[in-house]
């Protein structure tokens, strides 16, 4: 029966690559809702199989397809680490599939790439070798290419599907030397990489490689910057599935590569340049997401911030591994894989609720958003629960995730070695940074877009989606109160995944109930949380009904001491609230003005003139303006002298050949001298 | 027949001093300052190179480079310079001539290339005869030197001079390696007939559309222009 897993799962991902082709073959009209119908049930299949794996201790097993390029037949195997990013991928896939029956036809275009997605990114779970590892991770590649170019008649889409193919090149690039250098001579397989982890420049190399490879498309800093336009572009359910599952696969291919095929024999600043680069992009993250003005982008930098908290676990547990701290790394590790299992939750219910917002309020702008809850109750009440996980409010599921990763690092000066104790307590410093940031994100979200009263009549007329994007929405909230109840449960059915990384499992650690930063002593018990925040829930809300008059009225909403409204808006104009732009202002000038470059111009109307008074805000993310910026002057340069070259006169044309050739008889004769 | 080509004997000193003369004459086209000149040195040069190609036949036992010496002699040494005169009559070309470069710096040039051709070639062919190795290196000269024509002079006429000039190097390492068929000697001068024609045809064309063969006109009709 458990051998029976992998083919089933091979079969899986065979199904959904063909349910592309199917879904063509079935004509524009039908093709979307075939797509999301078969992916659905495939998901749940898969999903299935996945938890079967795990519980039933995550046996590894390996299957030899007989296809492939000449004399490089596919490998695929199942252990427990791909077993754990199944899961993920497949509740995910499930969740966006069962939204995308909500489509009222508008992404019916690009329907066929949704199972192909999926199965990208499903083989790349499978992949047992550097093949077909690179081949599903392509697939994921391309099908999210054209999934993000639905929209495709908005300028803004197009630059930003061609910003993301950009750098899905370099990661190919990147990642297909990586794999080559990790083989042994021409045989690509897993199992014969780990007999011979690289050393001495090679292991570098990989380690170079593989963190621009994986890391551009995980949305590590400072390779992010597709991230943020990327998710905007792509319809609600792809942005879901392209945050909640394609970074944590392209994490899995990081986590296979560095903590799989390159041995357990590797030095510990391995870890060094993953907690650097992860700690920079929490910070970057969580500040942009506190400043950008369009939903899903926001959305979008608290995935960059979320990437760089589980980069900071993941450098962490290479380097505890290294020091023989198993202790220290199974915490890391853990808490790593526990706050990616979140994130892929609740950030796929909120790009979901994002994307059925962005249909009912027909904007995904801040500052034309507002009161949504009144039209949307019960996706508000859903996005609450994701918007908790997004602040870590415990006991949610992200506050499970980030007290672990935080109970690791702040054991992490125990690595020993003064480098590496500033090292955990500057990453401490800024993950609590970061932390706050994306509280503060979370409250601006709920309180602009959710609260407060509609900014548009389109705003005002939103209503709720329809049952199939409720049903997934909600599922994912259930997930993801899952997970945030019982983090230790969910610990234990992650176990083998840790227990392969790390080589010890977690059992020290995790209770059924709770987890516990060191073995055998008291920890966080979630449960017990909840219940004691229940009850003084409960508490406040009996002594408010109890003491208060009952009945229920409403009054005008504070206006933000703006004086007297005119006669034609009784409470008042909706857009003098307290907007996006206006709650990022603080952060905006205490952090920004320096990380971010953030400039206010106001531009006031000259005594007389009738146009309103506008306040300008320039934001620049760094990366943008200090590596993206210098790569593109790098290549209109090396393009201008191309421009040059080919525009050379006749004589100079000649002139150019002439010196080659002598330069060359010169070095010819150079060399016979020597 | 034919005297050894070992060092010391007359035959040796014979077609060295041929291939050295096709050399000096290259040096003379680097500084002429007349259209004229210029086209009867070339012609001077084809002469003594189909005159190297006869010593060659007659050292060699060689028939077949009689014909590539009256091949020579007969397109180069007469057909061509009287075609090139007839073009200078007819177009009216200014016969006055300038180069980017001056006399002085032409010559040190090409000096400096004859000197990079010895070091190339002598070092590359210790196993060949002597008078192969010296007379590669002195065909490897006269090539440099009529690129080196190409690009020093501005007009379109100097300019397929320097390239026929280059191509009489080519034909004096031809004729100078014992056993080379004759079929590439042939070839290479029908080659150069026919670019003759095509350049004759381009000339007129030129000339009709800038009243001169001065290349820079050229420049400005590149095709796609920045």
């Amino acid at each position: 029966m458990i051998a029976l897993l992998l083919p089933a799962l091979a079969v899986v991902v065979t199904l959904l690559l063909a349910l592309g082709l199917a879904s063509v073959a079935a004509g524009p009209g039908r093709q979307g809702r075939l797509a999301s119908r078969g992916s659905l049930l495939l998901c749940a299949l898969g999903g299935l199989l996945a938890v079967v794996q795990l519980l039933s201790g995550a046996e590894a097993s390996s299957l030899s397809l007989g296809i492939g390029l000449p004399g490089l037949p596919l490998h695929l195997a199942l252990d427990g680490l791909s077993a754990a990013f199944m899961l993920l991928l497949m509740l995910t896939g499930a969740a966006a599939a069962a939204a995308a029956l909500d489509d009222h036809g508008q992404y019916d275009s690009t329907a066929p790439f949704f199972p192909v997605f999926l199965g990208g990114m499903a083989l790349t779970l499978l992949a047992a070798d550097g093949f077909a590892l690179v081949l599903g991770f392509e697939v994921m590649s391309l099908a999210s290419f054209a999934l993000v170019l639905t929209n495709h008649r908005d300028a803004e889409v197009r630059a930003a599907a061609l910003l993301y193919i950009g750098m899905a090149g370099l990661g190919a690039m990147c990642l297909i030397p990586c794999m080559a250098l990790l083989a042994v001579g021409a045989d690509f397989t897993f199992a014969a990489m780990r007999t011979h982890p690289p050393e001495g420049w090679r292991a570098l190399a990989v380690l170079v490689l593989v963190l621009v490879g994986a890391g551009s498309k995980a949305g590590l800093a400072p390779l992010h910057v597709w991230l943020p336009p990327a998710h905007a572009a792509a319809p609600g359910h792809v942005s879901a599935l392209m945050s909640g599952a394609m970074t944590k696969i392209a994490l899995y291919v990081l986590i296979r590569v560095l903590f799989d095929l390159c041995g357990p024999a590797q030095p510990m600043g391995w870890g060094a340049p993953l907690v650097l680069l992860g700690a920079l992009g929490a910070v970057l993250g969580g500040l942009r997401a506190n400043m950008e003005g369009d939903v899903k982008t926001v959305l979008a930098s608290s995935t960059v911030e979320h990437i760089g908290l589980i980069a900071i676990g993941l450098g962490f547990a290479l380097a505890a591994r290294a020091a023989d701290l198993p202790g220290l790394a199974t915490l890391a590790f853990g808490g790593a894989l526990l706050h990616a299992l979140a994130h892929g939750m609740f950030k796929a219910l909120l790009f979901l609720a994002a994307g059925a917002t962005q249909h009912a309020a027909g904007t995904r702008r801040l500052d034309r958003l507002g009161g949504l809850i009144h039209g949307m109750p019960k996706t508000t009440a859903l996005v609450l629960v994701g918007a908790a996980g997004l602040a870590a409010l415990p006991p949610s599921a992200g506050f499970a995730g980030e007290w672990t990763l935080f109970q690791a690092v702040l054991a992490a000066p125990r690595l020993g070695g003064l480098g590496w104790q500033v090292l955990a307590c500057v990453a401490a410093a800024l993950m609590a940074l970061a932390a706050a940031l994306a509280a503060s994100a979370a409250v601006r979200l709920i309180g602009v877009a959710y609260l407060g009263r509609p900014r548009t009549p389109r705003a005002a007329a939103a209503t709720d989606p329809g049952q199939p994007m409720l049903a997934a929405l909600a599922g994912l909230a259930g997930a993801s109160l899952l997970v945030g109840l019982f983090p230790g449960a969910a610990l234990r059915l992650l176990g083998p995944a840790v227990q392969q990384a790390v080589g010890t499992g977690v059992v020290g650690h995790v209770g059924w109930l709770t987890i516990s930063p060191q073995a055998d002593t008291a920890g966080y018990t979630a449960p017990a949380l909840a219940v004691v925040l229940g009850l003084a829930g409960g508490l406040v809300y009996f002594i408010v009904r109890r003491w208060t008059v009952s009945g229920e009225r409403r009054g005008p909403a504070w206006d933000c001491g703006f004086g007297d409204p005119p006669n034609w808006l009784p409470f008042g104009d909706p857009v003098t609230q307290y907007g996006g732009a206006s709650f990022a202002q603080p952060l905006r000038r205490a952090l920004a003005t320096s990380l971010m470059q953030a400039r206010e111009t106001v531009d006031m109307p000259l005594p007389g003139e009738t146009r309103p008074a506008h306040m300008k805000v320039r934001l620049r993310d760094p990366a943008d303006q200090y590596l993206f910026a210098l790569i593109g002057s790098w290549r209109s340069r090396v393009s201008h002298f191309a421009d040059f070259m080919q525009f050379l006169t006749i004589r100079s044309t000649l002139a150019v050949m002439f010196c080659a050739l002598l330069i060359l008889m010169a070095a010819v004769a150079a060399l016979e001298q020597l | 027949m034919g005297g050894h080509l070992a060092f010391g004997t007359f035959s040796y000193d014979a077609a060295h001093l041929l291939g050295g003369g096709v050399l000096v004459l290259s040096f003379v086209l680097l500084y002429q300052r007349r259209l004229t000149a210029v086209i009867n040195t070339y012609a001077l040069q084809a002469v003594v190179l189909s005159a190297a190609a006869a010593w060659q036949a007659w050292v060699q036992d060689a028939p077949h480079l009689y014909l590539t010496a009256g091949i020579t002699l007969a397109a180069k040494g007469i057909a061509i310079p009287l075609g090139m005169h007839r073009i200078v009559r007819q177009l009216q070309v200014n016969r006055s001539l300038e180069s980017a470069l001056g006399i002085f710096p032409s010559m040190a040039i090409g000096v400096g290339l004859v000197t990079l051709s010895i070091l190339v070639v002598l070092p590359v062919t210790p196993q060949a005869q002597t008078l192969t190795r010296e007379e590669l290196a002195l065909a490897l000269s006269v090539v440099l030197m009529g690129l080196l024509m190409m690009i020093t002079r501005r007009t379109a006429m100097t300019q397929v001079l320097g390239f026929m000039s280059l191509e009489n190097g080519l034909i004096l390492a031809a004729v100078s390696v014992a056993g080379m068929p004759l079929v590439v000697e042939l070839s290479v001068a029908v080659l150069v007939l026919l670019a003759f024609a095509v350049f004759g045809v381009f000339f007129f064309r030129i000339r009709d559309r800038f009243d001169s063969l001065h290349l820079d006109n050229l420049d400005r009709v590149g095709g796609m222009h920045r």
